[in-house]
């Protein structure tokens, strides 16, 4: 197959894969396309079969780690430990929106970091609106502080976005590396958030509240935050000792997972929707296809627009091309062409890219244009959600907590050194 | 061609006979409470909640953004939306019993302001809270919401303050003369 077909090719099919995950035509799995989609690629020869090997290679461990990550957060969230979070908010908040703003700040950071922003959006939001609720407060500024530090608090920790096990991969940091030097940046932006939160939604926190009945007070789930914790250290020692840290991912799940099933908490059937692998499938497949297109052209055509170096100039540059892909589609495919682009010019410009493509999908309210005007196409006969709002709140936010995070991230490489 | 009709404002000889109040978290009780003061005892009172459709829409955004994830029964803006109707009763409930009147309280869907505007179609009165900046005298008191509603109300409007109004001395002072 000629280099021109080769590049239509995958060209053609990325356009399927993500037109169909963003669009889902009569529901089906994302999987559904992909998978097929890739097969193609490897079958026509648009992508080589060692490429395609060594892709799935370096997939396929953080696919695993994904998964097992996934599976700790839903055995979490059974546990309890989502019920505790929103006893222990409405407890602590008295009666202050501001305090609950606070506490939903410490929550979505720290279970974005740890258990990931699926958990943060999927778990955590409904707990945040029923405390407010409970409190009689309104409940806008704390579902929007989930939604936005869903992403930006997803910069710290591999294990907190499917961007950075990604981007650990291509890499080569170590999860403690990776850790030290987003620490930085991960505080930076979250003060940031709270700043423009806090202001802008000013109005809505000084109304106060209400609080109806008495605040009861949930279990605490002790073996399940035990489990967390150690998970934790395990990243830590797994990473010192050399050893895949995906390892601690999946003993921890293992060990909450052999719990529920002995108490009859949970099925086996359970636990493999809880891994989601029709979502690993995709993931997979996806890319395998943008590895097709980068290989045939897209690289050398997008390589003259990444910025080279690590001076701060160019992590700036990094981290607003990222934002500026991640908001056109989404920020898993602009991740997959941006890292072998940037990876040969070592971590912080990998990071600088983390940066982008995990703060600038609060830009818009759907994460990207392209879904973001689909769902306007296909829900245009729902009451309209007014949109205003939210796009001013990211053009106020997603700047400012860029800019930040890129200084603290730059500082951060020239302490510890990237 | 008809022409406009006359007002509908003050309802028949001016008496007050349908009172609405307006809902809102945190600021409602000063609302129920001016219902209570000047509603006279045989109005029918209607109490209106609105909830944010942003609310819910922030959180079915957010999964949207997730690529991949399939699975559209895992929305949280599902859940939110049962969430705060649910919510929007209870807080309805509330108020009525605060009122301690018989009345009726109504949840509508849709964008907040013009909702509460179009509940006050052919009322006598509407009764909100201001709820902006409330340490000033001034129009920052008002929030977006509030300020449509009073800007467009087809009926009289009583605004009241949720807690003791700001003294007159937070008014800033007037600009001075022009030069000659």
């Amino acid at each position: 197959m000629s280099n021109a077909a080769a590049e239509a090719l995958s060209a053609v099919l990325l356009v399927l894969v993500l037109g169909c995950a963003v669009v889902r035509p009569w529901g089906l799995p994302e999987a559904v396309v992909a998978v097929p989609a890739a097969a193609v690629a490897v079958a026509t020869g648009a992508i080589s079969l060692d490429h395609a090997r060594a892709e799935a290679q370096q997939l396929g461990p953080v696919i695993g780690f994904l998964a097992a990550v996934l599976v700790l957060a839903q055995l979490c969230d059974e546990e309890g430990l989502f019920t505790a979070c929103g006893g222990w908010m409405a407890r602590a908040a008295g009666g202050s929106p501001y305090r609950l703003l606070g506490q939903v700040f410490v929550l979505a950071s720290v279970i974005t970091a740890v258990l990931s922003l699926d958990a943060t959006i999927v778990l955590l939001t409904p707990v945040v609106f029923a405390t407010s609720a409970r409190l009689g407060a309104r409940p806008k500024p704390h579902v929007y502080a989930c939604t936005h530090l869903s992403n930006t608090a997803s910069l710290l920790l591999p294990v907190s976005n499917l961007t950075n096990l990604l981007a650990l991969a291509a890499s080569g940091l170590s999860f403690t590396r990776f850790a030290a030097l987003m620490v930085l940046p991960w505080l930076a932006a979250i003060g940031v958030e709270y700043v423009v939160l806090r202001r802008f939604f000013g109005t809505d926190l000084a109304a106060g509240a209400n609080p109806t009945g008495t605040t009861e007070r949930p279990p605490l789930p002790r073996f399940a935050l035990a489990t967390v914790g150690c998970t934790l250290a395990g990243f830590v020692v797994a990473s010192l000792v050399g050893i895949n840290p995906a390892w601690a991912a999946f003993a921890g799940a293992a060990v909450l997972a052999v719990r529920a099933l002995i108490r009859r908490r949970t099925t086996p059937r359970a636990l493999v929707r809880a891994a989601a692998v029709p979502f690993l499938a995709f993931v997979l497949a996806l890319g395998i296809v943008v590895r097709a297109l980068v290989d045939h052209g897209l690289g050398s055509a997008l390589g003259h627009a990444v910025p080279g170096g690590t001076g701060f100039p160019a992590l700036l540059a990094l981290a607003a091309l990222a934002a500026l892909l991640a908001n056109l589609i989404n920020n898993l495919p602009a991740v997959l062409v941006l890292l072998p682009l940037t990876a040969p010019n070592g971590a912080g410009a990998v990071l600088a890219v983390l940066l982008g493509v995990n703060i600038g999908p609060n830009l818009t309210y759907a994460g990207s244009l392209a879904t973001l005007l689909w769902r306007r196409i296909v829900r245009a006969h729902e009451a309209e959600v007014d949109l205003g709002e939210f796009t001013r709140l990211g053009a106020i936010a997603v700047p400012a907590t860029l800019l930040v995070a890129v200084v603290a991230l730059w500082l951060s490489l020239t302490v510890i050194g990237g | 061609m008809s022409r406009p009709g006359p007002p509908k404002q003050g309802g028949t000889n001016g008496a007050v006979r349908h009172v609405v109040a307006w809902i809102v978290e945190g600021t409602w009780p000063a609302c129920v409470d001016a219902v209570r003061t000047h509603a006279p005892g045989d109005a029918d009172i209607v109490l209106v909640h609105v909830p944010e459709p942003e609310v819910a829409g922030a959180a079915h955004g957010a999964f949207a953004g997730l690529l991949g994830r399939g699975r559209p029964a895992r929305d949280p803006g599902l859940a939110l939306s049962e969430q705060a109707t649910a919510s929007g009763e209870a807080l309805l409930a509330e108020a009525a019993a605060r009122l301690a009147r018989p009345c009726t309280t109504r949840q509508r869907t849709g964008r907040v302001e013009r909702e509460v505007v179009a509940e006050s179609d052919g009322a006598d009165l509407l009764v909100l809270a201001r709820d902006g900046d409330r340490t000033h005298l001034g129009p920052h008191s008002l929030g977006p919401h509030s300020r449509f509603i009073v800007d467009h109300a087809p009926c009289a409007v009583l605004l009241v303050w949720p807690e003791s109004a700001p003294a007159p001395d937070t008014i800033p002072p007037p600009p001075p003369p022009p030069a000659p």
